[in-house]
């Protein structure tokens, strides 16, 4: 038997998708150059599954690409007007949720939140906004920390654990009060390890964790999304200042 | 802050030792330390985080995950008032408001010399005899006028609770109608007995030709559950009982644990039996924390009877035993994987399946999660065989059913009957009159109209965990729904996108239509939120939390009409309201201030 016959494959959008067993769909879509809209979802950590924009349609039924093991023949459907109508609502509630003004953010043009948000035609927040009370913590000497724009990714909270080894992050809260706290008795990171050298320092997709005074280095029509829509590669590549 | 953490030392490390320093059990910590200190203080905090080598921002992650969790200090007595539908039927807005006013403080907020602090919370499982309240996590039942303006009196002259009247801490079980469970004249023992004189798999056939279905709602095969674990492979096996009773409306299984504990623990012991388990859990609400002592005692009791325990009944190699796990006010730890989650010390929430408990439960070993009423119909499995409980009930649906019914009828209270009863019989039963709609198994079941009641309690017509509440023709549907979406809004666990935020918008939309700025529009964004829920929620609590509106649309549409004073599209946003405060605050009443109407200063 020649090697090609033995790897399995499933079909995304009518494309067979070659995976290795355990690879959920969303890895092997990336490893087939494949883009899925995600936010939570980074393929150098363990899959969180909770912002669920990357849900596809796996035989029939809804899943997370993210933590959905693909299996042999499967049918999955992920470039669709119905999903991606899911996922634009989806985004509409992160953009109400918090407090996201775009015009004036130093992550505008490198923010997956609103690279996501244009690549799937979002024209407007369609919800009420929630306008929620969320203080910065500008306590640390070069990094700024604005809750406002967060989405309880935990991508912070998984790299600082899993390979800073520092733990500074964690959820806190439950439901719609659910928020991003700092291990420290004063809750500021300036209290805490937390360096530009962390890992932590550069997994936000969104600009809650900004490096302080070089926020507009790069000039806005210059930036990653930019130059490409967010979907020109699988995983964004996103230029780190 | 070196002093205050000395301070918080003493008592912090008994708790610590008593749970061997095994951060398995912080929730369970922290509830003790709560329970000793008022509320768990930043230095308790961190002192345990130093003990347990976790870090504080875990430690309080897990704590503020929990409603019955405090971080920051509360009053002497904590007063929290049930809100669940049926209580507000009782009055319980009246009552909350004239202890608010007696007692000087602000719903929500801490009176000012510290005393006292009121709030309301999610049904407590008192349907049947409330309105209920939860005093420093005791429960306290048929509140009246009379008896809130008693309990002033006793935190103003700062009685302690152990002082007050034993009456008010009455709660009864009321079980109306007696079937096999209910009516059971059960000798401890009796159960296992039998099953030990089958082995395991000869058992596990009697469970399976009992064709018995999971009491929680979901009604999967309980012998299918227990022959996938058991043929699961693992370090260790373990059983769980989900006591976590949270559904608004349901409140059988505080019977159940209250005066039919051993037929419970002894299902517990026959699946441990069965599966190959040397230790069970049995995860208890928070909200039935007056239950603990009376458990550990029976639980006790039955060590002594070798019911539990090593070599049970003189069995060479069966080793199990029971412990208790307290909740903390988190309805989503009914989920069974979130219950899993919240038992490791953790928050609360939902993991990812597949894998299933069944084969990666508790420590990621293979887990039975079943519910208080399917173990203690185990034990009469063990006691009569499955054949015999397999002739019980319908086709789909073996065995009997508790309901726990409440709202508007003469005799709420347990009610059992062989599946396939009608909703019309139960009406009947319970002495229900005019009524106009039936809430099946809770906000997260569904609400049928009175054409309906001919349909039967069974799993292929209306499956249900077992709350049954009755509205009469007196009840503005719409605002039951609007309650019961402010309850999924409060009880989201807040992983997901979808649930976090659509919940919370759907509580908007219902308030929108309550304050008469509604339209058709809402409607059909209604069920556009609900469609995306059901695509893309992480679990059951968002996959249901629409059902409630939905239901109420289709069959009581005129309640829903009551609120529409538009006829197109109205925007949520009310500029008139939103300038109100402006306008209080700079003392304008002149006509430019105005934009609509005039409005009346007080």
């Amino acid at each position: 038997m020649s090697k090609n016959k033995e790897t399995p494959t499933f079909l995304l959008d009518g494309k067979p998708i070659p995976f290795t067993e355990g690879q959920t769909i969303i890895q092997a879509a990336m490893a087939a150059r494949v883009y899925i809209p995600h936010l939570c979802f980074n393929p150098e950590f363990k899959p969180h599954g909770s912002c669920k924009i990357c849900t596809v349609s796996a035989n029939g039924r809804q899943t997370a690409s993210c933590t959905q093991q693909a299996q042999a023949g499967m049918v999955v459907e992920s470039n669709t007007a119905q999903r991606n109508d899911e996922r634009r609502a989806l985004l509409q509630m992160l953009f109400v949720e918090g407090n996201h003004f775009c015009p004036s953010c130093e992550k505008s043009g490198d923010c997956q939140l609103q690279a996501t948000a244009y690549e799937m035609k979002m024209m407007s927040s369609h919800f009420g906004h929630f306008f929620p009370d969320r203080p910065v913590d500008a306590s640390h000497a070069e990094y700024l920390l604005d809750f406002n724009r967060c989405i309880l990714c935990s991508l912070c909270v998984r790299a600082s654990s899993d390979i800073d080894g520092k733990h500074i992050f964690s959820l806190a809260g439950r439901g719609i009060k659910t928020h991003l706290i700092v291990n420290a008795i004063s809750g500021k990171l300036a209290d805490t390890s937390f360096s530009g050298e962390d890992k932590a320092a550069h997994v936000c997709p969104v600009g809650v964790i900004i490096k302080k005074r070089v926020g507009f280095s790069v000039p806005i029509g210059q930036r990653s999304f930019d130059e490409h829509p967010i979907s020109y590669t699988p995983h964004p590549v996103v230029k780190d200042i | 802050m070196l002093d205050q953490t000395h301070s918080h030392a003493g008592y912090l490390d008994c708790i610590l030792a008593r749970y061997k320093h095994n951060t398995h059990h912080l929730l369970q910590m922290l509830r003790e330390a709560q329970e000793h200190y008022g509320y768990i203080h930043s230095s308790a905090v961190d002192y345990m985080a130093q003990q347990l080598k976790l870090t504080r921002s875990h430690i309080e992650g897990v704590a503020s995950f929990y409603s019955l969790l405090y971080l920051q200090p509360q009053g002497d007595y904590r007063v929290l008032f049930s809100d669940n539908i049926t209580d507000r039927m009782l009055g319980n807005v009246s009552l909350m408001e004239s202890m608010c006013n007696a007692l000087q403080v602000k719903a929500g907020k801490i009176s000012e010399d510290g005393l006292v602090s009121i709030d309301t919370t999610s049904c407590t499982g008192m349907c049947d005899q409330g309105p209920a309240i939860l005093v420093n996590n005791i429960a306290i039942n048929h509140l009246s006028q009379a008896r809130v303006a008693a309990i002033c009196e006793l935190i103003r002259e700062r009685v302690p609770l152990s002082d007050w009247p034993p009456a008010f801490f009455d709660i009864t079980d009321n079980i109306r109608k007696k079937d096999i469970l209910l009516g059971s004249d059960f000798k401890s023992g009796s159960a296992l007995t039998k099953a030990l004189q089958r082995s395991p798999l000869q058992m596990l056939q009697e469970v399976k030709t009992s064709r018995l279905r999971g009491r929680g709602g979901a009604g999967f095969s309980t012998g299918s559950k227990w022959e996938f674990c058991r043929s699961a492979s693992g370090e260790a096996h373990y059983v769980v009982c989900n006591a976590d009773e949270g559904e608004p409306g349901t409140f059988k299984d505080r019977v159940l644990l209250t005066s039919y504990a051993d037929m419970v623990f002894e299902g517990m012991t026959i699946c441990a039996h069965v599966i190959g388990a040397k230790k069970g859990f049995l995860y208890l609400r928070g909200e039935y924390r007056y239950l603990l002592e009376h458990l550990q005692t029976v639980l006790d009791r039955r060590r002594q009877q070798s019911l539990l325990g090593n070599k049970i009944l003189g069995e060479p190699d069966f080793d199990f035993d029971i412990e208790i796990h307290l909740g903390a006010g988190a309805y989503i730890c009914g989920e069974e994987s979130a219950l899993i989650e919240s038992l490791e010390g953790k928050r609360g929430t939902p993991r990812n399946r597949p894998p299933f408990p069944v084969t990666s439960g508790y420590l990621n070993e293979p887990t039975v999660v079943n519910n208080v009423e399917t173990f203690a119909s185990i034990s009469l499995i063990g006691l009569h065989g499955g054949a015999w409980y397999a002739a019980i009930g319908t086709d789909t649906s073996s065995g009997t059913k508790i309901l726990s019914v409440s709202g508007d009828c003469a005799r709420p209270g347990l009610y059992e009957y062989p599946f396939g009863v009608t909703v019309a019989q139960v009406l009947a039963d319970c002495g229900a009159e005019n009524t106009q709609a039936v809430q099946i198994s809770g906000p997260s079941g569904i609400c049928i109209a009175a054409g309906e009641f001919e349909r039967r309690i069974s799993f292929d017509d209306l499956p249900t965990a077992g709350a049954f509440m009755v509205f009469d023709t007196r009840r503005d549907m719409f605002e039951v729904a609007r309650n019961f979406v402010h309850f999924f809004k409060h009880e989201s666990c807040g992983f997901c996108t979808p649930c976090r935020v659509g919940t919370s918008l759907l509580a908007n939309m219902m308030d929108k239509l309550a304050q008469g700025h509604g339209s058709p529009y809402d409607f059909a964004e209604i069920e556009k939120l609900n469609t995306l829920l059901l695509s893309t929620s992480h679990c059951g609590l968002g996959h249901s939390a629409c059902n409630p509106v939905l239901d109420t649309i289709a069959k009581f549409r005129p309640a829903y009409d009551r609120h529409l004073t538009h006829k197109t599209f109205v925007p949520a946003f009310d500029l008139d309201h939103a300038l109100s405060e402006a306008r209080q605050m700079t003392g304008r009443n002149d006509a430019g201030a105005y934009l609509e109407r005039i409005h009346v200063q007080k």
